[in-house]
């Protein structure tokens, strides 16, 4: 009997919340003008999503956050690899990345806005950095954590220096990176909403919170909120699903 | 049982035996002059061994004398000081053999398939697709393997990994296979299981098989000759005849010669641990 209600309990958690904030609005224990009921909030989120301004924005979010996170990827799992090969070169430049992987990429924005001025490139090159310092030191980790017998036993049975690193280190690095991906994406997409929030920005999920907060339209602002959400909810499932297609060996 | 002691014939010399023909006399193995130090510690120093060829030699001695140092020299996994391994006066590069660690685990890729795992080899070697697969079959024909291969070796229980691990370093038709304590991390009743499975292996290939244990009685019941070495820098204390027909079974552990060489055997361990 309970057993088969199972699946349904982390549908538990929503209602509830949605039941509380029914509650909130019905008992007017918060401002309606600050707290629109569910109803209201998930209207404007169908109405902007169904061809308004908020999925125009939540497009072009997703949009900077994949092509952020791309060119981190880029750039980070080959010099991720490179460095990870030495255990003595990574030793040898960890203490700069572990700094500006601790720097908030936040404080970064007036550097990157010297640099590329207040278009696109700025918000995508932040949010590339930032991803690319979480990537990079995950891929390093898997590379020197590599299972040392792994290696050996293909040494052993005649493999070529070249033949265990594309053979076994680079796989044995996988699950490593995929923990690298997943992070640098969640961080990339916070650094892009920001990034809209504040840098001359015209569009984008940031800069739709933003405008309906300056407009007091709160249920836009929740809509868009929410929105966010579901994107850095689906962002990371998504990653989560190939990497469990790709690097099915993960954590067995 | 002191009259059981003169039944066993001790000695480094592989003392010919009748009918034996030249070359089976012959070592297949020879360690000359090995010298290895860890740090300051000396692990072997101008060590000499003659290994047998057809037999299985168990590797038996106190704790950190240097039993899996020995054969991962052996097996070039360790470079030595000094000192000259020939088999068959060949040098190691020239021969084919194959290895088995003790963690099976991290010896497996867990990316492959095990059919894949047991053709890894044999790619490296260079083989096409079609002779890789002929290869495997008639290993797992040759051995009576019943596992799917199909399946990834974290989907397999520990003994059918640590199969899979001795059939990837069978399948090269190895002249000499290493096995580092092969089944120290199974529960007993898949050591047991695996004991019989690597005298089966045995019995039907007749590869040299050097065997690292920590187990006194599965190195008895292993082998043809049990070495047993003495702390460092570590000679050859004992070099153990072991004669008892195969395929051996249960019975074995309780018959009178079984017996009177594992005590043997006891008798030079404790009296080397004694010595350090």
């Amino acid at each position: 009997m309970k057993r088969a209600f199972d699946p349904f309990l982390p549908a538990l958690g929503v209602i509830g919340l949605i039941a509380l904030w029914y509650f909130a609005v019905w008992k007017q224990i918060v401002d309606p003008v600050l707290l629109p009921s569910p109803v209201d909030t998930f209207q404007a989120m169908y109405k902007g999503m169904a061809g308004g301004r908020l999925g125009f924005d939540f497009l072009k979010t997703v949009e900077r956050t994949i092509l952020s996170t791309v060119i981190a990827a880029a750039i980070a799992i080959p010099l991720g690899i490179f460095l990870g090969a030495s255990e003595r070169l990574y030793r040898s430049v960890e203490f700069v990345i572990d700094f500006f992987r601790s720097t908030p990429a936040s404080a970064m924005f007036p550097l990157f806005l010297v640099l590329f001025g207040v278009g696109n490139e700025t918000k995508i090159s932040v949010a590339a950095f930032g991803a690319a310092l979480v990537i990079l030191f995950n891929v390093a980790y898997g590379v020197m954590n590599a299972r040392k017998t792994r290696l050996l036993a293909a040494k052993v049975m005649g493999a070529s220096r070249l033949q265990v690193l594309t053979g076994v280190v680079l796989l044995e690095s996988m699950p490593q990176t995929f923990i690298g991906l997943r992070n640098g994406v969640s961080l990339a997409l916070v650094i892009v909403v920001v990034a809209e929030m504040f840098i001359g920005s015209t569009d984008g999920l940031g800069h739709r919170v933003f405008e309906a907060q300056q407009l007091f339209n709160m249920s836009d602002m929740y809509a868009a909120i929410f929105a966010a959400g579901a994107l850095g909810y689906g962002l990371n499932l998504l990653f989560l699903l190939v990497e469990r297609y790709f690097v099915h060996w993960s954590g067995k | 049982m002191a009259d059981g002691a003169v039944l066993l014939r001790t000695g480094r010399e592989d003392a010919p035996s009748g009918a034996s023909s030249a070359s089976a006399a012959a070592p297949h193995v020879t360690v000359r002059g090995l010298t290895k130090r860890f740090g300051t510690a000396s692990i072997y120093d101008r060590f000499d061994l003659d290994i047998p060829r057809g037999k299985l030699v168990s590797v038996f001695g106190p704790n950190g004398c240097g039993k899996s140092t020995l054969i991962n020299i052996i097996a070039g996994l360790i470079l030595p000081d000094a000192g000259e391994i020939l088999f068959d006066g060949k040098p190691l590069r020239a021969i084919k053999f194959g290895y088995v660690f003790q963690n099976y685990r991290e010896a497996l890729f867990p990316w492959l398939r095990s059919v894949d795992n047991i053709e890894y080899p044999l790619k490296l070697m260079k083989l096409p697709k079609a002779e890789r697969r002929a290869r495997v079959e008639k290993l797992v024909a040759h051995l009576g393997v019943k596992i799917d291969l199909k399946r990834y070796p974290y989907e397999m229980s520990g003994g059918q990994q640590q199969l899979i691990s001795i059939m990837r370093a069978l399948v090269v038709e190895p002249e000499i296979l290493f096995l580092d304590e092969p089944f120290s991390a199974l529960d007993y009743e898949m050591t047991l299981f695996m004991r019989e499975q690597l005298q089966r292996i045995f019995m039907e290939t007749g590869t040299t098989t050097v065997l690292v244990s920590h187990d006194l009685e599965e190195a008895v019941y292993l082998a043809d000759r049990i070495l047993l070495l003495s702390r460092g820098p570590a000679q050859i204390a004992d070099f153990v005849h072991f004669d008892a027909p195969r395929p051996r079974a249960d019975e074995t552990l309780s018959e009178k010669g079984f017996i009177a060489t594992k005590a043997h055997c006891l008798e030079v361990f404790q009296r080397e641990v004694r010595k350090g």
